[in-house]
């Protein structure tokens, strides 16, 4: 599972969904690999408006990486190849193989397995 | 355990575990987007981002590279052919509990997955769960698009040879090939005209655009405004 992805996703609980504690959801015994990808920078400055930068940052933090700055990279900072790359080497080469995705509100985990996060509900939480 | 009463017993039964045995042979006979998908994915803006949901193998993640898309079947055997498919990201989900946030996303499509629902409650559910995902449209912004395809009961000129006035429900078989042939039946639900708009507009949405194209209803829809009730 690419990291960008969880910046997309949140619990499948109904009830979880308009709880700020459930985004971004947490990563737990990740283990994660590089997979090299072309670099677009033009990809990565139209994503970059979608992306929140907060979520971001937690889950950057919560995998071990150094710390993202604090606020999202505008305008100048678009021109910085290094900075796109950056960006791109997080948000699409990097993936979580194995782990869990835990909801801050509910406290359920979704599984990651072989690079598949699985948001299936048990009967109980659906 | 077998399940005879629609709902979500059936369709484990009747949709998902069939697809989990075909998959690699339903994949290999699914590799071109149909033309009205083409055209409405190769119509976005570079850097939107959207969902497809039901994405089987994956085959229209192909379309647009410009755009981000977070895919999802309920399919695991599907979602992980569905991966391969740059820059995209596929994970597992069901249509009626998908993990996707609120109101977040520029489009999403829906292709040929709403009819494997078996009751008229759960088919409008699950369109307005994708509903629920995309942006709504306010005099700032324009709302999220969808663009969702159900298989056609009028298509009389198909190999099947169904039209108006026949069953809608039904199990069509599918005959997986190869050393020991297989036969499987998946549920489907065949729309009539103007059923899915219906849907739609019970699921909180308002039809843009809609037709028919090879044995299939479509529409193009977005969420209802204040203006629109």
């Amino acid at each position: 599972m690419k990291v960008i992805t969880a910046n997309f996703v949140t619990c499948a609980v109904k009830d979880c969904k308009t709880s700020p504690a459930s985004f971004p959801l947490h990563f737990q015994d990740a283990e994660l690999e590089q997979q090299e990808l072309d670099f677009q920078p033009e990809f990565i400055r139209n994503i970059l408006p979608r992306i929140d930068w907060q979520a971001l940052r937690t889950i950057s933090n919560e995998l071990g990486f150094p710390s993202l700055p604090d606020s999202k990279p505008e305008e100048e900072a678009l021109n910085n190849e290094q900075t796109l790359k950056d960006l791109h080497r997080l948000l699409l080469e990097t993936h979580v193989t194995e782990g869990k995705l835990t909801c801050g509100n509910c406290g359920h985990s979704y599984m990651i397995k072989e690079g598949i996060a699985n948001f299936l509900l048990p009967s109980h939480l659906v | 355990m077998t399940s005879q009463q629609p709902g979500e017993a059936y369709e484990q039964q009747n949709v998902h575990e069939v697809y989990q045995q075909i998959a690699q042979h339903f994949s290999a006979t699914r590799y071109k987007p149909w033309p009205i998908v083409e055209r409405f994915l190769t119509s976005l803006t570079p850097g939107a981002v959207g969902i497809d949901v039901g994405c089987g193998n994956g085959k229209n993640l192909m379309v647009n590279r410009d755009v981000f898309i977070i895919a999802s079947d309920r399919s695991e055997n599907l979602a992980r052919i569905a991966l391969q498919h740059q820059p995209h990201s596929t994970v597992v989900a069901d249509i009626l509990d998908l993990p996707h946030r609120d109101a977040s996303f520029d489009f999403a499509i829906s292709i040929a997955v709403v009819h494997h629902l078996s009751t008229p409650a759960r088919r409008v559910q699950a369109v307005a769960e994708i509903m629920r995902t995309v942006k709504r449209g306010s005099e700032m912004q324009e709302g999220g698009k969808i663009l969702i395809y159900a298989w056609a009961l009028e298509q009389k000129n198909s190999r099947r040879g169904w039209d108006k006035g026949d069953e809608q429900d039904r199990m069509v078989p599918w005959v997986r090939k190869g050393d020991q042939p297989q036969t499987f039946h998946r549920y489907y639900h065949l729309y009539a005209e103007g059923e899915l708009e219906r849907d739609i507009d019970n699921a909180g949405g308002r039809v843009l655009e809609s037709g028919y194209e090879k044995d299939n209803w479509w529409a193009i829809a977005t969420p209802k405004t204040a203006h629109d009730v």
